[in-house]
């Protein structure tokens, strides 16, 4: 009886996100899951939550609450 | 004793010789005089954020008819320093931009990265962009850009002080796009930036120099200051003036990416900014008001 007490919280709980201004679920908990989930290299871009840079060394740290506001960057040509 | 015919040769060959030597002194000032060897590349180097560059030519990367072009016209250039740019997009695979893989591009091209934060309205937007740019370029160089006005996008010059003293508290070799306000300019030094880019016209106007007077003022005012001057360069008429004001550099995009051959266009900015900076450094002469007759025969007039 005490082993079903034990039963760890599911890994597949969401969380829904806004990225780049629109609505987004993951299962990621941390800012670098989720960016792994994306399929990109963690070098191709910049990171940042709730209008604050996250730095890619800190994004392992970085853990994802309901609602938060992810905005990525990306190189461009620029003048 | 020589002969009267002997003696007045001599005076003249020493007249001609002495206006030969020293005229040209005169109106360059202290200058060397030295001969330049045939087919050396005029410019004298200088400093920049912490580099030394030959190139006075600072090249933007937008708006080109397709990546190969930039690449040739960036190799035509003779730039050292291109600027960047950020999206808010999140592309996948490692070609970042629609243009296909246009960093690859920037990047083999070997030349330094100044990367802007165009399209900020605020310090604090200016502020992340720059923290993004840093980590995503590899750099502590950044063109700051924090426009104040829509129509014109002029630089607003508040932000952009208040984005610069934390910029620079931060680590950053801060490039401010600026005005050509001397005052604004004074406390972006006070801010701790090393270098000013007042602008020539608004940005893509192809108005060449619209204020050369506060240029010229901004020159003699801050004498130790790198001045590029960014933004609003037409032709390289434009940046030949720049350069024969005095100032140090010319940061130009559209003029080179919008022209009917971009790559020759390159080319053309490149020789007039070196063509610019010779002709400061040699002295340009004074203007009259009369003609003055460079055939030295005044005082024997010729009666036929």
């Amino acid at each position: 009886m005490t082993a079903a007490l034990t039963v760890p919280v599911p890994e597949t709980s969401t969380t829904t996100l806004i990225v780049n201004g629109a609505a987004h679920t993951t299962t990621a908990r941390t800012l670098a899951q989720w960016v792994e989930a994306q399929g990109l290299a963690g070098d191709t871009l910049a990171t940042a939550v709730n209008g604050a840079f996250v730095p890619r060394a800190q994004r392992a740290q970085s853990l994802l609450a309901e609602g938060d506001a992810i905005v990525t960057f990306q190189p461009i040509e620029g003048g | 004793m020589t002969t009267p015919m002997t003696a007045s040769a001599r005076d003249w060959e020493a007249e001609r010789s002495a206006q030969v030597k020293e005229e040209p002194a005169k109106r360059a000032g202290d200058t060397e005089q030295s001969a330049l060897p045939p087919r050396l590349p005029p410019a004298t180097t200088w400093e920049i954020g912490g580099r030394t560059l030959t190139s006075r030519f600072l090249l933007g990367t937008a708006g080109y008819p397709s990546p190969a072009i930039l690449q040739q016209a960036i190799a035509a250039s003779g730039t050292q320093v291109v600027t960047v740019g950020l999206r808010r997009q999140l592309a996948q695979g490692t070609p970042a931009s629609a243009d296909g893989d246009f960093f690859g591009i920037i990047k083999a091209t070997g030349a330094h990265l100044l990367p802007n934060t165009a399209g900020c309205r605020t310090a604090r937007e200016a502020i992340t962009l720059a923290q993004m740019a840093r980590e995503l370029f590899d750099t502590t160089w950044i063109k700051l850009e924090v426009v104040g006005d829509e129509h014109t996008l002029q630089p607003d010059p508040f932000e952009l002080v208040d984005a610069a003293r934390q910029l620079v508290k931060e680590g950053f070799d801060v490039f401010p796009y600026c005005t050509d306000d001397l005052v604004s300019c004074q406390r972006l030094l006070d801010a701790g930036c090393k270098i000013l880019m007042p602008w020539g016209a608004p940005i893509g106007s192809g108005q060449g120099l619209v204020n050369p007077g506060a240029l010229r003022i901004l020159r003699a005012r801050l004498p130790d200051v790198p001045l590029i001057v960014d933004a609003g360069i037409g032709s390289p008429a434009d940046a030949v003036q720049a350069m024969e004001l005095g100032l140090d550099g010319v940061l130009l995009n559209t003029a080179v990416a919008k022209a009917l051959n971009p790559v020759r266009m390159a080319r053309a900015f490149g020789l007039g900014i070196q063509a610019g900076r010779l002709a400061f450094e040699a002295g340009v002469m004074a203007q009259q008001d009369m003609a003055v007759a460079s055939t030295p025969v005044a005082g024997h007039p010729i009666l036929l």
